[in-house]
Order: C-alpha cells, then structure tokens, then sequence
C-alpha cells in the first residue's frame, strides 16, 4: 500500500532528556522519522522537551513543542495542532508509555488521532510479562522457564520440574533485595524462605538460571503486508546477565552456525508476526551454548538503541524505513537509498564486522559501583568497523577515549598473578573455588557471583597475556599457571570434559570456564596479546628497522604507527596510511553510492574513488564530532557536528564528518557527504586527512574530543579552520591564559598552580578556603573539587595522585556569587552575543548541573555592559573566528572569569532555538570570512526576546548505585530540559516539570532538611517558604535547632546511628515529600548525608543539593501553577507569535 | 588470522586478465582452474563448500571471518566438496561451537580443497562485480609458467558438470535415512504425508532430500538421465527436479527426457537447475548472469500472494522471463533487486519450479512452504486420479 491519504498532519513524540538507557539514538531515529515524513509533504507536530536534540530543530517539523512529556501536557498540544495522527515508536520507552497511556484512556479516540506504529495490544503482548508468556507460548516460542509461588512447598515443586541453578526474585521489594541465585539445594532453600519472608505479599518468582548463556539478538522489520526481514543480527561478548547496553556487542553473530543463525532469525520472523508489529523490532534471545535450546529474553516493538546500532553497522535506516511503513507503504515500495535502485525489502549482507563498546561514567563517579549487570550503566558508546575482530575492537578500544591504544591497562598489567586471578573470578560468573569465595557467607558469594565490571575486557586480556607467557611476567606466568591448574582439578570443568589437551586450551578454555566468554572471543584476544607480544619483541630489518611484515600485519590488527613504535622501541621505515572501505549493504554485490567509509591496510582506497569518480571542484571541509556520550560531553556536540555540516554544505563546500558515535545523527551517512566511522583520534584523522586532502578542518564543535587533535593536526599543517590552534591553546593553558586576562585587564578568582599536596596546602592558606582544586585540562568538572578544609585538599590530592595525574592541579579562590554564561559569535572583528544566561545556583555548581535561565533575571545593567565589554575583549584578543563560551561569576557586584572556552558549548542549542539565533551556521560563515555585520543578526548583544527559557538538568542517579547526588564543581547530569513561557516562572514549573520533579500541591507531606552550617543562615527563609505552603518541616538536630532558634517550627529527626526511629525510616515511612540536603563533605558512599540522598533516589523523593535549586523549587510551588496553567508554545512559530 | 603469517605457504590467485593476488596458502596445496564466483552468505560456509552446484567454480566468501564455528559433517549439503578452489580473508582456526569437530583448514585439507586466504576479498568481488564472472586460478607453486596457466584458465570452461555430480544408480531413501540434528527445532507446518517422490539428482543438495523426507516421504533418488519409462515405472506420486551445476543448455539430452516425463502428469517440483531444464523442455530461453546471484539474501516476489520473501540462491543462469510463452505457464515469482524470473507456475502441468532454495541451508528458511505446497499438490493430483 502506499502511503495512507487519510494521514495529513502527524505528532511525533521524542524521547526527552538523555538519561542512561535512553541516549542520542532517539535524536537520531526521531530526526529519521521527521524527515522521512516532510519528504512525503506531510505537517509534523514534534513534541520533545530535549533542547539539545536535532529532532527539535526548525527545520525538522512544523510545529516543534518543547514542553514536558507528560500526558497532560500532550494532550494539550494535541487540543491545539488537531493532528490526525500520533507515531508513537520513536520516542523510546518514554515516547511509547505516554502513546500508550492516551491510547488506553480513549483521549486518542476521542480526538480523531489514529495511534500509528504500535497498538496497544501488540505493545500489552510484548510488555506485559503474563501476557508475554502467553503469546511467546502460543507460537512455541520458549521462554525463560519461570514462575510465581507463595509458599515453600510449591517452590520445591517447581524446583524439580525446572533444576538448578535458579534466581529467585521476590516481589516488591526494594531493588530485589532478598533475591539471588540458588545453585543447590540448601542455597534454594535459604534464598526462597528468606525471599517469602521479605516480600511483603509473601511471593517469590522462580526463574531458571541462564547467565552464561549467549546472547544474542535480531533486529527485525515487517510491514502491513506481513513482509518480515531481519536487518542485523547481533551477538554480546559478554555472556546473559550484562545488559546489552553494558555488553560489548559484535555484528553480525560470529559464533553460530547457519542452524542456530537461522534458528533464531526464524523464531524472530515468527515473533513480530504474531504481534504484529508493523516497524521495527528487536527479539533478544539466550542460547544455551552446549546445544540448540534457547529462550525469548525480550522483546521491544520499537526501534531502539540497538536498531540505531544496527543501522549504523549495516547501512539500513530502520528508523526511517519504519516510519514510512508506520504511514502505509510497505518494504517493497520503500527505495534502498544506498544502490538507488533496489527496494528496503531484502537483508543487508556484511563483508566487515562491528564492535560496539560502551562508554562508563566510572572515571567520573569515583565512588560508584562499578559491576554490571541488568541494570545498564552506560552514558554512551562507540562503534568501529574493520574486516576482522582485531582491527575492530582495537578501534573501539582507543575511540572510547579511556587513554588507551591497546587493551592493556597499566593497572592491571601490574596486577600480581593472585590478584589477578582474584579479580577474574571477581568478574567472573561460576566455580572456581576460591579461598576468598570460600570465606564468604552464602549472600556474599551469590552477590559475588555476579560481578562483572567495565574492566572485564582488560582483566580477561591479561590473563590471556600471562597464559600464553606473552605478558612478559616470567614470575607471575607460571605462578599463575600452578595455582590454575591446582584450582582446576576440583572444578566442574574438569569433571565434566575430562582431560584437556594442552596447556594453552586448558588456560584459555579456564578462562571461558570462569567468564562465561565465548572461546572466539578469547582467542581473537590472544592473536591480539601475541602480536603486543611480537611487537615488543620483534624483528628487525636489516637496517635498523621494524620488519615490514611484522609492521603491516600490526597494521591490519588495529595497531597506531605510535603504539607500534613505543612498544618495539623501532622506528618504522615507511608508514602506511590506511585505504578505505565502504558499507554498501549488501557486500559489493551491487555498484553502490554510499558516502559511508572504515578504515582498514587494504590496496583499494573506495573513498579514493569515491571521490574522483564524483568529479566534485568543490572544497572539501572535515568536520570532527564529538565521540561517545559521556557525562559533560553529550548530544549537544552532535548537535552542532550536524549543523556545521549543514552549513558547509550550504556554502558550496563538501562536508566530511569523522566520529565514532553510532547513536548520533552526524553519523548517518547522509547528513555530510562523506562521513568517515572511526576513532576521532589523532592517526585515524590523519589517515581521513591523506584521503581527503581538505582545504580545511573544523575542531570548534566536536568538544574536547576534536579540541585536543588541534596542536598536533596544525603542526602537520593542516589548516584548522576558524579560531586558531594558537588561541585554543591560549585559553587552555593557564599561564598563557592569565597573561591573556592580565592584558584585557579582566580579573579571575585568584589562583596557583600545583603539583604536590604541600603545595597545595600552602596555596590554599594563601587564598582562604574555600578554595577549587582542578587538574589542567578538563571538560565537565571532573575530578574538580571545592575544598572546605586541609583535610579536603590532602583527600583530593591524593586521588589525583593515584591515578597519575601528570598534569598540573588549578587551586583557586571560590567565590560563592551569581554565575552569568554567555555564547558568543565573533568574526575577528565584530562579535554577536545571542543571550546571557544566569545560573539559578551560585558559582560552585558545575554549569552543565545549573539550572541556567535566559534571559538574566537578577543581572543589573551595569554589569551586562561589563560583560558584554569584557566577552568583546576576549573574543577579539583571542581572535576568535566561530563561537566562544564563557562562564563569569557575579561576586559583590563585580564580574570575574571562570572559563573560556573558544569552542561549542553545551547551550549552543538551547540558546539558538530560543533566541531564533543560528549560532553553528552563523560561526561556520565566519569562519570562511564572512562578517558578522552582513548576516542578519546584528552585533553586540541580541535583543531579548519575549520568552524566558528555563534550561533544567536531569541526572541517572538511580541508574548508578554509591553515586553522592550533592551537586558540585564535577558534573554529574546526563541530560536536560527547557522549560519556555512568557514569564519566568511559567517557564520553572515547565522545566522542573519536565525534569521530573513532582510538584505535587495537593498532597503536602513534611519536607526534610539537613544543611551544612555554611548554609544556615539561608535555610531559614527557605524553611519558611516550605511552611507557609503547609509542609512540616522537619530536620537533623543542628539544623533543626537553628530553625528553631530563628523562630521556624522544625522537627528533629535523629541521625542513621542514633536509633531505630532516624531519618531514613523517616524518609522511608512516605510522609516526606521533599529533601534538602547539603554538607560540606560527600562522595564516600558510607558517609551519611550521602546515605540520605541515596535513599531519597531509591524512593524517587526529589533531593535539592543546593539552596538555591530548593528555593527555586519552593517559589515555583508557591505560585501554584501546574502544567494545566502554563501556555505550550509551538517554537517553530514562534516569530509569528511576537 | 592476519598476523603472524610468517612460515606460512604463499598462495596466488590468478584471473584471466592477468591480475594477480597474493595470499596464504589454506588447505590443500597445487593448482586449481575454475570460473570464479562470490556468495554474499554470512554464515553456512562448509554448506557452500559441499553443494553440486559450484562444481567447477572457485568461490569467494565475501564475509571475512570464515571457519568461526568450525566443521560439523552433519551440516554438509553433499558427501564431499565439489567446487574446484575456496577464496577467503581471514580463516578461523580456533573455532567455537558446541558441535564443531575440527577447523575448517583441517577439513580443507582433509577434503584436497586448495584454498588462498588473506586476500582482500572485497576488491576481489568488485572485480567480479565489475567485469562479470572471471576465470581464474589458485595455485602455490612458486616455478609455475605464468603464461602456460594464463592460457589455460582463458580456456577453461566446465565441462559435464551434472553428469560427474549426479549419483550414477537409484537409491531408495525414506526418513530414518537421514541423521536429523538433535535438538534442532523442526518447523513445517504441512504435516506428514506418506508420498513415493521420485528425486531426479542433477546434483541435489541433501537438505532437499531431507525436507522432503522430514515430512514423511519416501525418496526413490535416480540418476540425472533417467528416462520417462524408466519413472514410470517407479510410479512415485511426485518427482522432484533438484538443483545443480553449470549451464542448463548443455543438458540436451536431459531437458528431451523431461519433455517426455511431463508427459505422465505427475506433480512436479523444481529447484535451481531444475527450475531451468523444465523451463528449456518446455521451449522457454536461459541466459548467463553478469555474475549471478549467490547468497542469503536475495529479496523474491512471491506473484500470486503478493509477498517478498527473504531467499538463498546459488546460480550463475537464469530463466529469460519473456520466453515463456503464455500457454505454458507464467513468471510466478520475480527476483525484487534485478527483476529476472524467479519462479514458474505450469498451466498445462501440475508443475511448478523455482529458482531459489527453499530447502535453504544455509538460509533463510522463509520460503519451505513450498514443500508442503508440493505435497498440496500430490495430494489433490491423488485424490483427482482417485476419484476417477
């Protein structure tokens, strides 16, 4: 069928802020869908209240509502666009539950909307764990074995029709305390009796225990003909029990024959037949690794992140693909984009494999807990290509940007053999009998047994190394050898398989045993350790040099000219450059035209030919994106990636993107007209460079990621477009940097540079504290501190020291006053400041964790001109050509510096959609000369519109366990909210609201507050706002006493080792609707004021970490708006408003 | 593995025009000569390496990670390999999978497959891609005459192809003949029927045989010059036309036998060659593909219920759809990527053939209905003469 007639005008709803689980990939596949519908002339109503998505931009809809995904706010907008339809498979998980929610409510209906994509009871079928059962049961699909039980006996009963091992789960309680997994009989016993007992409706689910099982999935399309095709197929690294966001993931499956392979792509035909899913689907399966028996994990009939994968790894836009089957066309109507001339309804054939690899925040949150497991950790991840597993994952590796070029990490490497060991069976998932295990109570070693962690890789590579004697670690190696094979011989392994063969199966098959991880894996592993190995032993040539045998067959395993070079101490004759290869899906069967390339040390250079063949004059521009998403570097930076793009294109010149990012839109091949999927690290641009031989390059929008290629990039002479490598590395390096300010007589919060504690100690004194400890060269706060005390500087410096800081430390004055950000355009000449915006919270407060709000509301005159005069200054001295970001502090009505950064920023975004400011185009013309004066927007600071912009942060801390929430100098959001209305107010209730504060008015219930004596004074009128809207107050005894004293009623709550009757029963009897917490120290996971905050997480009770966020919160509740009273406002149309 | 290839045998590959690509040597060492043909399949390699229907070709793998699950003899389509020579980018010699016995060299070189390895296989397909199917060799003989082997693989061309790969006596085969895998879900719907099917070998695959005795079968296999008389026989309730190498036009003498066995009316069903010789008995054209379609992906348009499906496919010729006339029959199934006859539902007959792989392996198993429509079809052709 083609595309329905009936279908006019459209909403699609996007995913909201980027939160771990849910990331770019909805930007990317929302922006999919709205361009596949504008293609088909259709009016598009987005609704999205992610500012920094491209899905949100003007030229991706009609109608474009940032506003909170909320029912209610939905169907508002529904009520005012009357669109005649609703896609409602796009948006991620957010997207769907609202869909579905006013689907079930009859809203939809009542309004004429037809609910396209899903149904309610395709997504009830998928969703719903019976009705799951149910259906997968129905077509003979198997599931994981399980069920409810209310009693002992029936759960013996169960036992003996399922065997062991189980995992038992009891219902309701609190992040499955009670639960575990039984391997014998007593261990069930306990665990089942204990979970009976801790359920409060005495109910345990028994569920058959698959970790350790492959896991592999399918990425599945079908259309309303009933045309089913899988585009992907996908296989973990790591084994059932990692979430697949946390797992390594490698496409397509390399370990299953064609029976299993089709076996499972069968049971996926057959599964998004019987629900009927017309879109995209991903089955997700558990496969027994010693048979062909396998179980249905999940099922999401949605696209995903795993769909974006799945595109990206084989050119096949299922998002767009979905959203034209979603309006009525089917698979063999739809155009295969990449030959032109074929149809989307056939399956992409590989001849590369994928390695995708996730992106922690753990280097960020210290204190957080690094294992994995069902729960995702992930902030992003990368993606690389290459013809083998070597090349790929060696890619992924160094593209995650974890300082690594090789899978060697220094502190494992230097692991003694038993801690080493130790940590395996750490990470790994059964039997070893260990003496350390041995000691441990049941609960321990079942918590134990499932602990895997982000370093597992690394650690498994280790062991690989020292097994096969290539690690250099003569001592360890056959330490390690004795103890294994001691342990060996009591192991289930041995019993089961008998003798094995030879020493390097037994270590390398030891390993599988304890890990779970397929023996592919680890043997592709060890051709990686034997090259490490070959390499820092290697050949030479006669004169001097490394062989070039030995050299390009490093090459090819996915080893940079420099860690070859350090690791075998020579020096290589005759570099290779790297030729490239292009994805075409279906494996050159066909001539293809995409403009999608890898990298790999073949002959044949397509993208050579690529680009003769296309005969271009044109100037080709690289444009270098921003990497995996991670806390302080996020979509925003695709965002602009993106624009960047747009506009060279726009100007006659060729844009070719570089990044590694496959949830983004800058890696769709389409968006430049190259795009390059690699690391965006130094050799592999270079290697883009040699190709592509650009006029220029534009570092200013990929963040730090493309910041920090700058130097050596214009050392080689390549032409950095824009500002200068001279004066990026002016605003970075602080010497430089203060002589800059000393020049522009603007004055920063005084400050010294150190290397050791007693020098730090020594500066702190001089400058009074509290005082901001920072290493040089940071993006997003991290490892930044504000230190109350000696004790706190001699803690941090001693962090910095373990992990070989070897940069300097910034130990500044902090000053606690009003903090003002401002972007700014500048030309060389002239300069255009589209907004300022003011911090809701003081100076102390990472920016990107501030609720930032435009235009300034507290900001008097004079110190805007002073901040005009002072970015104007900079901007001209630094000779800045593109965009610039600087963050002032307003103290005692002075105006000092924190930061420049003469690159993207995080508000680039939300500062051009609201003030109508195209900041990325704008930056890019000047950077090609044009001037400021003669673009349209005028110079000098921009007239403030009539909407006040509300930008709020939302964090993942419930995703991530030993997280202190208090908010600080290191950054600790992953994504955020705009809220925008005529008047300031309006605009806090729409961002707190989208945020996901609960702004309840009606249920008033205690607030609880605990505040650091630095904070006092302050809490009073805030405790006082909280009063006179009806909340009780209650608090710890110091805070609580001072209320007291100054005439505030307040409760006292004894402390957590005060009694049984403390705050966290308090906090967990339900009757405290808000928490304000702050103290002067945090992060240690076992300190209190961090217990509180946890709690808070758990029971999803709003925690405000600073006063100025609890007193924003307080005055927002004051008004008594809720989202019923605010005006939704179509941004799109927002000129015509005015 | 791409390293340390040091003390391995070089291996070339050398095409007719003169190109040459340097690789490792991988199973079998010496010379080999044949027309050189890539298959898009990404999993299903040792299925590739034993069907009839590449004899006489040397095949490129075009996915690079080959041999990742090693060997298991139960998922070979044949006895023994019957391709002349096996180009891949990067063998696996650690293979992993519960049922694999040994590694794919070792079975190369069990097998005297001579393989070339460590090649980039990608230029090497677009070459074929660009150029159309090559001559080629592979050899490891270092004092080879360059010129002398040149000469030879321009002449080269595959000669008696179904002849050397047909069984040369009947054999009668029934269910309990086949080692069924264990574990592996069976999945046809049609239920079982007790039919004699005469299976005409022009290089069958066993899977074919095995999907039709799954569902309840007995196989009366014959020789690929079996005669009408001789079918008759055998009186089965249905014959099968099986796959098979090389040209359809030189197997004059066969498609005269067909035009004949037609005659009897007794439900026939084609695969791949067989597709094509019923095509030429029954007047219509072939014609040799640029270079062919071989793979597990190949998108085909299934006429009468208005369906693409998802096949496997391995042929170098291709029925030429206008040259059925309308009398005989109709295009029923269309290839979705290039449009060429797929498919050819009979009017006259109870015939109908196609030019994919329903039986799959490797593949998709989309298209296995086609089985139980087989069945359909002797069913109610049975119950037709029954009633008379």
């Amino acid at each position: 069928m083609p595309l329905n007639k009936e279908i006019k005008k459209i909403m699609v709803i996007g995913s909201g802020p980027i939160v771990i689980g849910q990331a770019a990939e909805f930007d990317y596949a929302g922006a999919q869908a709205c361009r596949a519908l504008k293609e088909e002339g259709l009016e598009v109503v987005l609704v999205n209240s992610n500012p920094a998505t491209i899905m949100t931009d003007k030229a991706m809809a009609d109608h474009i509502y940032i506003e909170p995904l909320t029912v209610e706010s939905i169907e508002k907008i529904i009520d005012i666009e009357r669109p005649d339809s609703l896609l409602s498979t796009l948006g991620g998980q957010t997207g769907l539950t609202i869909s579905m929610k006013l689907a079930k409510s009859g809203f939809l209906e009542s309004r004429g909307v037809k609910l396209l994509g899903a149904n309610p009871q395709t997504i009830d079928k998928a969703e719903d764990r019976q009705m799951f059962k149910d259906t997968m049961e129905k077509i003979g699909q198997p599931c994981i074995p399980s069920r409810v039980v209310e009693n002992i006996n029936d759960a013996l009963n169960y036992l003996e029709i399922v065997g062991l091992p189980v995992i038992i789960r009891p219902a309701f309680t609190l992040g499955g305390t009670g639960g575990g997994i039984a391997k014998t009989k007593e261990e069930f016993l306990e665990i089942a009796s204990n979970g009976l007992r801790l359920s409060p409706i005495s109910q345990i689910l028994i569920e058959k225990c698959v970790s350790g099982w492959k896991e592999i999935e399918f990425e599945v399309v079908r259309d309303s003909k009933s045309n089913v095709i899988t585009v992907c197929s996908m296989e973990n690294f790591d084994p059932v029990g990692v979430h697949t966001g946390d797992s390594i993931v490698i496409a397509p499956a390399v370990t299953l024959s064609d029976r299993e392979y089709q076996m499972l792509r069968t049971a996926s035909i057959d599964i998004i037949s019987e629900l009927k899913v017309e879109g995209g689907c991903n089955c997700q399966f558990a496969l027994n690794p010693e048979s062909f028996e396998y179980a249905v994990i999940e099922v999401n009939p949605r696209v995903s992140r795993s769909s974006a994968l799945a595109s990206k790894a084989t050119g096949y836009p299922i998002a767009k693909v979905a959203t034209k089957i979603a309006i009525g066309y089917t698979l063999d109507e739809i155009i295969n984009q990449v030959t032109g001339n074929t149809y989307a309804c056939f399956e992409p054939a590989l001849d590369y494999v994928v390695v995708k690899f996730p992106k922690w925040p753990f280097d960020k949150f210290v204190y957080a807990k690094r294992t994995l497991g069902t729960q995702m950790k992930a902030t992003g991840e990368v993606m690389s290509i290459a013809p083998t597993f070597e090349q790929a994952i060696m890619k992924s590796v160094r593209g995650a940007e974890l300082g690594l070029d090789t899978l060697s990490l220094p502190e494992i490497e230097n692991m003694s053999a038993d801690r080493l060991l130790e940590q395996l069976v750490e990470l790994g998932l059964d039997t070893l009998s260990l003496p350390e295990c041995e000691k441990m109570t049941d609960g321990q070693l079942l918590k134990q047994l499932y602990v895997v962690d982000d370093r597992r890789l690394f650690v498994v590579y280790e062991a690989i190394k020292r097994i096969c004697g290539l690690g250099g670690h003569r001592t360890g190696l056959v330490d390690f050898e004795e103890d294994f094979k001691a342990k060996m011989k009591n192991s289930d392994f041995n019993r089961k398989h008998g003798q094995i063969p030879s020493l390097l199966d037994m270590t390398i098959k030891g390993i599988h045993n304890i890990t779970k991880i397929d023996n592919w894996f680890l043997y592709k592993l060890r051709n990686l350790a034997e090259m490490e190995c070959n390499l820092k032993f290697p050949v030479k040539d006669g004169s001097g040099y490394l062989n070039e045998d030995l050299y390009l067959s490093a090459k090819k395993m996915g080893f940079l000219d420099s860690t070859i070079e350090r690791l075998s101490g020579l020096k290589i004759k005759s570099r290779r450059k790297a030729s490239f290869k292009m994805v075409d899906t279906c494996a050159a069967e066909f001539a293809a035209t995409t403009p999608y390339f890898y990298s790999t040390y073949d002959d044949e250079n397509e993208a050579l030919e690529f680009i003769e063949k296309s005969g271009s004059d044109k100037k080709r521009i690289i444009v270098f994106g921003s990497g995996p998403i991670r806390i302080g570097q996020g979509i925003e930076f695709d965002y602009c990636s993106v624009h960047c793009a747009w506009a060279l294109k726009e100007l006659g010149y060729e844009a070719v993107i570089c990044n590694n990012n496959p949830e983004t839109v800058s890696t769709d091949f389409d968006t430049g007209d190259r795009l390059y999927f690699d690391p965006v690290q130094l050799e592999d641009v270079e290697n883009v460079i040699a190709t592509e031989k650009p006029f220029g390059v534009i570092v200013q929008f990929g963040g730090q990621t493309s910041i920090k290629l700058t130097k050596k990039l214009n050392e080689m002479g390549v032409n950095i477009l824009g500002t200068s490598a001279e004066a990026i590395d002016m605003a970075e390096d602080r010497e430089r940097f203060d002589k800059l300010l000393e020049d522009c007589n603007i004055a920063r919060p005084q400050g010294y540079t150190v290397f050791e504690t007693h020098e730090a100690l020594e500066a702190a004194d001089k400058l009074g504290y509290p005082v901001l400890l920072r290493p040089s060269y940071v993006l997003g706060g991290q490892n930044m501190i504000i230190a109350h005390s000696s004790a706190d500087v001699v803690e941090y410096m001693e962090i910095i020291t373990k992990h070989k800081i070897e940069n300097p430390v910034l130990i500044d004055k902090y000053m606690m006053g009003t903090e003002v950000e401002v972007d700014a355009i500048c030309d060389g000449e002239d300069f255009l400041i589209p907004g300022i915006m003011e911090h809701i919270e003081r100076a102390g407060v990472h920016s990107g964790d501030s609720i930032s709000v435009y235009p300034s509301q507290n900001i008097s005159a004079e110190i805007k001109q002073k901040i005009i005069a002072y970015t104007k200054r900079l901007a001209l001295a630094l000779n800045v050509k593109g965009l610039l970001n600087i963050q002032y502090v307003v103290y005692n009505n002075d105006v000092y510096i924190i930061e420049v950064n003469p690159r993207s920023s995080r508000t680039v975004p939300y500062i051009s959609k609201v003030t109508g400011v195209p900041m990325v185009d704008l930056a890019t013309k000047v950077m090609f000369g044009q001037k400021l004066k003669d673009l349209g927007y005028g110079t000098g600071l921009f007239p403030v519109g009539e909407y006040v912009a509300v930008k709020v942060p939302v964090f993942s801390f419930e995703k991530l366990h030993d997280v202190d929430t208090q908010l600080g100098p290191e950054m600790k959001s992953t994504g955020e909210v705009l809220g925008i209305a005529k008047n300031f107010q309006d605009a806090l209730v729409k961002g707190l609201l989208a945020a996901g504060y609960s702004m309840n008015k009606t249920d008033k219930k205690g607030v609880l507050i605990t505040v650091r004596d630095t904070d006092k004074p302050d809490s009073i009128e805030l405790a006082e706002k909280f009063r006179e809207l009806g909340f009780e107050l209650f608090g710890t005894a110091g805070t609580a006493s001072f209320l007291n004293k100054n005439m505030v009623p307040c409760n006292v709550v004894q402390k957590i080792h005060e009694g049984d009757n403390n705050i966290l029963k308090l906090i967990e009897s339900g009757e405290i609707s808000y928490v304000v917490s702050t103290s002067a120290k945090g992060r240690l996971p076992m300190r209190d004021s961090v217990k509180i905050r946890r709690k808070t997480v758990e029971l999803s009770i709003p925690c405000l970490t600073s006063i100025d966020t609890a007193n924003a919160l307080v005055d927002s509740l004051k008004t008594g708006k809720n989202i019923n009273d605010v005006e939704m406002i179509d941004m799109a149309n927002m000129s015509k408003n005015i | 593995m791409e390293n340390g290839n040091s003390g391995k045998t070089i291996a070339r590959l050398i095409l007719s025009d003169g190109t040459e690509f340097v690789g490792y040597s991988l199973g079998a060492k010496g010379t080999v000569i044949g027309e050189i043909v890539f298959t898009t399949g990404m999993t299903g390699y040792l299925e590739t390496l034993t069907d009839p229907s590449y004899f006489g070709q040397i095949v490129i793998q075009t996915f690079p990670l080959i041999g990742n699950y090693g060997v298991n003899q139960s998922d070979t389509e044949s006895e023994k390999p019957w391709l002349s020579g096996y180009i891949i980018r990067d063998c696996c010699n650690e293979p992993s999978n519960f049922r694999s016995k040994k590694s794919l060299s070792e079975w190369l070189k069990d097998n005297n497959v001579v393989s070339i390895q460590g090649i980039d296989t990608r230029k090497l397909t677009r070459k074929i891609r660009e150029n159309g199917v090559m001559n080629g060799a592979i050899t490891t003989e270092t004092n080879i005459d360059k010129e002398e082997l040149l000469s030879k693989i321009q002449n080269f061309k595959i000669k008696d192809a179904v002849k050397t790969v047909s069984i040369s006596n009947e054999i009668r085969l029934s269910e309990l003949d086949f080692n069924y895998i264990e574990g592996l879900p069976k999945r046809f719907k049609g239920g079982r029927r007790k039919f004699k099917i005469c299976l005409m070998d022009f290089g069958a695959k066993k899977n074919i045989l095995k999907s039709l005795a799954e569902r309840g079968a007995d196989l009366v296999v014959v020789p690929y010059d079996t005669t009408a008389e001789q079918i008759k026989e055998i009186n089965p309730d249905g014959i099968m036309l099986s796959n098979g190498p090389g040209d359809p036009m030189e197997n004059i003498c066969v498609i005269e036998n067909l035009k004949k066995i037609q005659e009897l009316k007794i439900p026939i069903f084609g695969i791949c060659l067989g597709h094509q010789l019923l095509a030429l008995a029954n007047g219509a054209k072939t014609e040799k593909l640029k270079y062919g379609h071989r793979g597990a992906n190949q998108p085909v348009v299934d006429v009468q219920i208005d369906r693409t499906l998802v096949t496997t496919q391995n042929h170098g010729y291709a029925v030429v759809g206008d040259s059925i006339s309308d009398e005989v029959g109709f295009v029923s199934h269309y290839n979705a990527n290039d449009k060429t006859c797929e498919g050819i539902e009979y009017r006259k007959i109870p015939a109908f053939t196609v030019q994919f792989h329903p039986e799959a392996c490797a593949g998709p198993q989309d298209t296995d209905y086609l089985f139980d429509r087989f069945f359909d079809i002797i069913d109610k052709n049975k119950k037709l003469k029954g009633g008379c």
